[in-house]
């Protein structure tokens, strides 16, 4: 294959001058002989906006947006799209996903595609976000790829339906991480069965990208870093040559290799959450091949928080994660081995003190 | 008699009149089965107070809970206590970090070292990291 790798400031322009200095916006582009194959897009997700009371709403969360949303502007090239992966509202109130909403409309001129996550669904299952976003599953073809969107929140009816008395109530049984009232997450039957239907149209060397809230894998279930269903999931996956997840929902980078599905986490523009791994009393299965992200300063409000810009040049997608305040990362598919990988930090000699701290 | 004999005779004196004094002192070594559970019901119900303070907004004024950031109680080391702090620029124990939480992420106003609540939080985050090894000065 003929390609060649040129570096490429992302910020043009004077005016941007003086952000360029404090931003980690910087990008390696691979470019392909047929430029026309090259498109990558930027990914937000998990932003949790809280409301406090009337039009006030918790101040850390909201800043993680505004800012994710002032960097995609800046970008250049432009992300073909942007997609928001999910947990836009903490207890999926109206007020929560307008003010979403109305923060991610200062994107400029970039189609949004979304995501539903548990702290958008449980309060109205879904009703009050699908009048704003659209349907909560659905399929779009982009320059040669399928892309695939799915609500993996979902659980059983008898959960759902009949166990608690209020929808406030059953919102915040959700909400809560660590919640043995809680129930694992799901594609379920119907989605499944649709999502059999709309891959039967596509050919198996048309590279696949499927985007759900929940990683569509079993990591953690007590923090439903899980999907109950993901075997049944990934079986439909199979039969295509090249398949990317991308999730939210872990607020931590994660990757992973199964067969020939490749997982790809995002980051949380609101707050990271620990690696299953740092709580004592249970077995957690974080995926071997993933390095755990930077925590430098936690004492930083921004720390281990961010977005990524997703290039998928090649049919699998590299992620370049823009870390606040620290270097960025890239996790790039590295077709030698067929795996992500960790493009600096993946042998364990190479690791610095903040990705091995407990 | 030599002088070593008659101090602990006089010691043997002075101890026997005592326990003639005081009628039936339990010895350090009586302590029941009922005792036992006793102080374990009182720890568990620190702790599950620790835990609900944990999981809900009581303790500062925007809603935002502990747990949030911290499921279990994760990410905390109490373990590593007392350590370097770059926030507060010393060494401190836990519960200094902890009103840094209060105070910072949950906009609340910080307790008193020896407030319940403070106690109960501690007992929570230690009980989540039980069996773990002490490593203080530790990140």
């Amino acid at each position: 294959m003929n390609k060649s790798i040129n570096r490429r400031d992302f910020l043009k322009g004077a005016g941007v001058l003086a952000a360029a200095s404090a931003l980690p916006v910087s990008m390696v582009e691979l470019v392909f002989a047929d430029t026309t194959q090259n498109f990558s897009f930027a990914y937000i997700s998990d932003a949790h906006l809280q409301q406090i009371k009337g039009t006030k709403f918790v101040n850390n969360w909201d800043r993680g947006l505004i800012r994710a949303v002032a960097e995609t502007n800046l970008l250049t090239p432009k992300p073909d799209f942007i997609l928001f992966g999910g947990d836009l509202a903490q207890l999926g109130k109206k007020a929560e996903l307008d003010h979403g909403a109305e923060i991610l409309s200062a994107l400029r001129g970039n189609k949004v595609y979304h995501v539903m996550g548990e702290h958008d669904y449980y309060l109205d299952l879904g009703q009050y976000w699908e009048t704003l976003f659209g349907p909560q599953y659905y399929s779009f073809d982009h320059k040669g790829v399928h892309f695939v969107v799915l609500n993996s929140i979902l659980t059983y009816d008898d959960w759902t339906y009949k166990r608690w008395p209020t929808a406030e109530q059953r919102m915040l049984e959700m909400a809560d991480l660590d919640n043995p009232n809680g129930s694992p997450f799901m594609v379920g039957d119907k989605q499944r069965e649709w999502l059999k239907q709309d891959l039967a149209k596509i050919s198996k060397t048309t590279p696949i990208v499927v985007v759900s809230h929940s990683p569509l894998q079993k990591i953690y279930k007590n923090w439903n870093f899980w999907t109950d269903d993901a075997e049944q999931v990934q079986a439909l996956l199979r039969p295509f040559n090249k398949v990317t997840v991308l999730y939210g929902h872990v607020h931590q980078i994660q990757y992973n290799q199964i067969g020939n599905i490749s997982f790809n986490s995002v980051m949380s523009t609101a707050w990271p959450w620990p690696y299953p791994s740092t709580y004592a009393q249970a077995e957690q299965y974080l995926p071997k091949l993933t390095v755990p992200m930077n925590r430098a300063d936690p004492f930083f409000e921004r720390d281990a928080t961010g977005w990524q810009f997703i290039n998928m040049a090649n049919g699998n997608v590299d992620m370049r994660y823009n870390l606040f305040s620290n270097t960025s990362r890239t996790v790039a598919f590295n077709t030698k081995t067929g795996e992500p990988e960790d493009t600096v930090f993946q042998s364990p000699d190479k690791r610095i003190p903040p990705q091995t701290q407990y | 008699m030599h002088f070593e004999q008659l101090k602990f005779a006089v010691l043997w004196i002075v101890v026997t009149g005592l326990t003639g004094v005081l009628s039936a002192p339990a010895q350090a070594d009586e302590f029941t089965q009922a005792d036992l559970n006793r102080w374990q019901e009182q720890y568990a119900k620190v702790v599950k107070d620790g835990r609900e303070l944990w999981t809900s907004s009581k303790l500062g004024s925007n809603g935002v809970a502990c747990v949030q950031c911290h499921p279990n109680a994760a990410n905390t080391h109490p373990e590593t206590y007392p350590k370097f702090q770059k926030q507060l620029g010393k060494v401190a124990p836990m519960w200094e970090m902890i009103n840094w939480c209060i105070r910072n992420p949950l906009e609340g106003k910080a307790l008193a070292a020896d407030d319940y609540k403070m106690i109960a939080l501690q007992a929570y985050i230690t009980e989540e990291r039980r069996g773990v090894k002490l490593d203080p000065g530790k990140h």
